[in-house]
């Protein structure tokens, strides 16, 4: 029962991310690319269970470094794609 | 279910939502830094949330890793140049990998030897993927990152036996990963995953060469997103699955629009450096006709319509403030002008839009091929800075050439046609472009960044 729950989000989660990214213009895809980097920082959020639990050493030294890693893309990821969206401007009216 | 376990899952859900909506604003440029700080808003909602969990008992750990990664990634995004862009995106697909590696790692070496005895197999096989996928992530990336840089000859590394060594580490991936499945208390398999995964993502990446590296970053930005899906799978956390999923989707996409651009397969690409080099089609004679910055101001004053066409060699030359300027002059003259991108111009998928932007340049002057393409007639004169391959008739006339039935800007149909190229040598050794001996092409010699600032002195002189 579980496993065909997991196979659905699966399922629906791929079509659902074709759909939205097919819609991105091509002027974008340098931002999308590191917005994607931002959000792959998603493992953050394992990784804090790991790291943060009553874990023998190598689980704890394993999750703080994958707590370290995913933080560099989340924060990393999510200014710097700030910072370039920042950049495009529409041409002022005349 | 516990109480904090559905505030937990009910957050995840509202954080994903928040993942979608910025995604789908991201459709648009005038929405598109909105997008972005709700999908922030998300992860910081996702984030906070975990914190509660009943599992975390100590947080000094988990806060000393945020603030060394956070610091990193924080200076990292504002010191980083935008023609570095690349290596950057490179780097974080790597530490996204590196990430899921170490994740997936940690749920075996956290498990006791009663909960390895009693757990599905079903797990284990999601872990080594995970492992698996993260391991490749990170070593490709790391080998793509070295190629952009210069850190390493961006040259395709061919040797005898590399496709034996690929398909034995196929095989072993196979055995291994069933090894570790049925035997997952001995950490020697896991050992094993881990040096196939990071020794496979290193032959993978350094077989192909440096022109089709926008290509690998963008699959390694697929991998990255799938690897963190397959943590999820390996965690039983659903917004790890859905958010991955995401994140390799968008890769993917991007990676099919590549190689499409290229008129390739993907299997084409990753497989280049087995191919035998393609053999040269009829040698092209014909005679260059160069002019200089002045001669190219008269022409460009008299002019109505002016379409610029960027490729990597404008980011090398840093002409791209050079270019914003003349823009300014040529409208103040009246005249129109618009920039043509093509999808592989630069490094990565959008690369030369962010470079403009940059610039100043609005992001509605900045076409796309197929937009300009059928109106190339109109446009009085083009002006090629620092491309070839996306503006060369070979890919349309020449059934010998290698780049024979890409889809290229197609200038030569233009009125007139600049190609600012450092020198009337260069650039021949590689794919010969009949382009530069069309009857309405003029070469403009020298730095593209020098010429252009003659050109926007000589407007001043006016």
């Amino acid at each position: 029962m579980e496993t065909i729950y997991l196979i659905f989000i699966v399922l629906l989660a791929a079509f659902l991310g074709f759909e939205l990214i097919r819609k991105v213009p091509a002027t974008l895809h340098t931002p999308l690319m590191s917005g994607s980097n931002a959000i792959s920082g998603i493992t953050l959020v394992g990784a804090l269970v790991a790291s943060g639990s009553d874990n023998d050493t190598l689980t704890t030294i394993l999750g703080t470094a994958a707590v370290a890693l995913a933080s560099i893309n989340v924060v990393g990821g999510y200014m710097v794609t700030d910072r370039m969206l920042s950049m495009f401007k529409k041409k002022q009216g005349k | 279910m516990s109480d904090n376990a559905l505030i937990i899952n009910l957050a995840y859900v509202l954080a994903t939502t928040l993942f979608i909506v910025g995604l789908k604003l991201l459709s648009h440029p005038s929405s598109a830094k909105k997008g972005n700080l709700v999908s922030a808003i998300g992860m910081f909602i996702a984030v906070v949330v975990t914190l509660i969990d009943q599992q975390i008992i100590s947080y000094h750990w988990i806060l000393a890793g945020f603030v060394i990664g956070g610091a990193y990634g924080a200076w990292k995004a504002k010191s980083v140049e935008m023609t570095s862009m690349p290596e950057m995106v490179s780097l974080f697909n790597g530490y996204g990998g590196a990430a899921s590696l170490l994740l997936g790692w940690a749920t075996v070496s956290g498990m006791s030897a009663i909960t390895l005895a009693t757990t599905d197999s079903l797990v284990f096989v999601t872990v080594f993927l995970t492992i698996l996928i993260g391991g490749v992530t990170f070593s490709g990336s790391v080998i793509a990152w070295g190629k952009l840089s210069g850190k390493m000859s961006s040259k395709a590394f061919i040797f005898t036996g590399l496709r034996e060594l690929s398909i034995l580490h196929l095989i072993a991936f196979f055995v291994v990963g069933y090894l570790f499945a049925t035997d997952p208390g001995n950490p020697m398999w896991l050992y094993v995953s881990i040096a196939l995964a990071l020794s496979f993502g290193i032959w993978a990446t350094i077989s192909i060469g440096g022109a089709d590296m926008p290509v690998v970053i963008a699959l390694l930005n697929s991998y990255s997103g799938v690897a963190a899906c397959a943590a999820g799978l390996a965690v039983a956390n659903t917004i790890l699955i859905v958010t991955g999923l995401l994140v390799g989707a968008s890769g993917l996409i991007l990676t099919n629009i590549m190689c499409k651009a290229m008129n390739r397969s993907l299997m084409n690409v990753l497989l280049s450096g087995f191919a035998k080099p393609v053999e040269m089609g009829e040698a092209i004679e014909g005679e260059v006709k160069i002019m200089s910055a002045q001669d190219a101001f008269y022409v460009l004053e008299a002019a109505q319509s002016v379409l610029v066409v960027p490729g990597y060699g404008m980011a090398v030359a840093q002409a791209q403030h050079a270019v914003r300027e003349m823009q300014s002059l040529l409208e103040e003259n009246n005249c129109t002008v618009e920039y043509a991108i093509h999808p592989v111009a630069g490094r990565m998928p959008g690369h030369m839009n962010v470079l403009l932007a940059e610039a100043d340049v609005p992001y509605d002057l900045l076409c796309e091929m197929d937009d300009v393409n059928p109106r190339m007639e109109n446009y009085d004169v083009v002006i090629v800075i620092g491309a070839n391959d996306v503006v060369n008739p070979a890919a349309k006339e020449m059934k010998g050439s290698p780049i024979y039935g890409m889809p290229v800007i197609e200038v030569y149909r233009a009125k007139t046609v600049f190609v600012l190229k450092r020198s009337a040598n260069a650039g021949f050794a590689g794919v010969d472009n009949p382009l530069f001996f069309k009857d309405n092409t003029r070469m403009v010699l020298g730095d593209a960044k020098e010429t252009i600032n003659n050109i926007v002195r000589e407007f001043g002189d006016d």
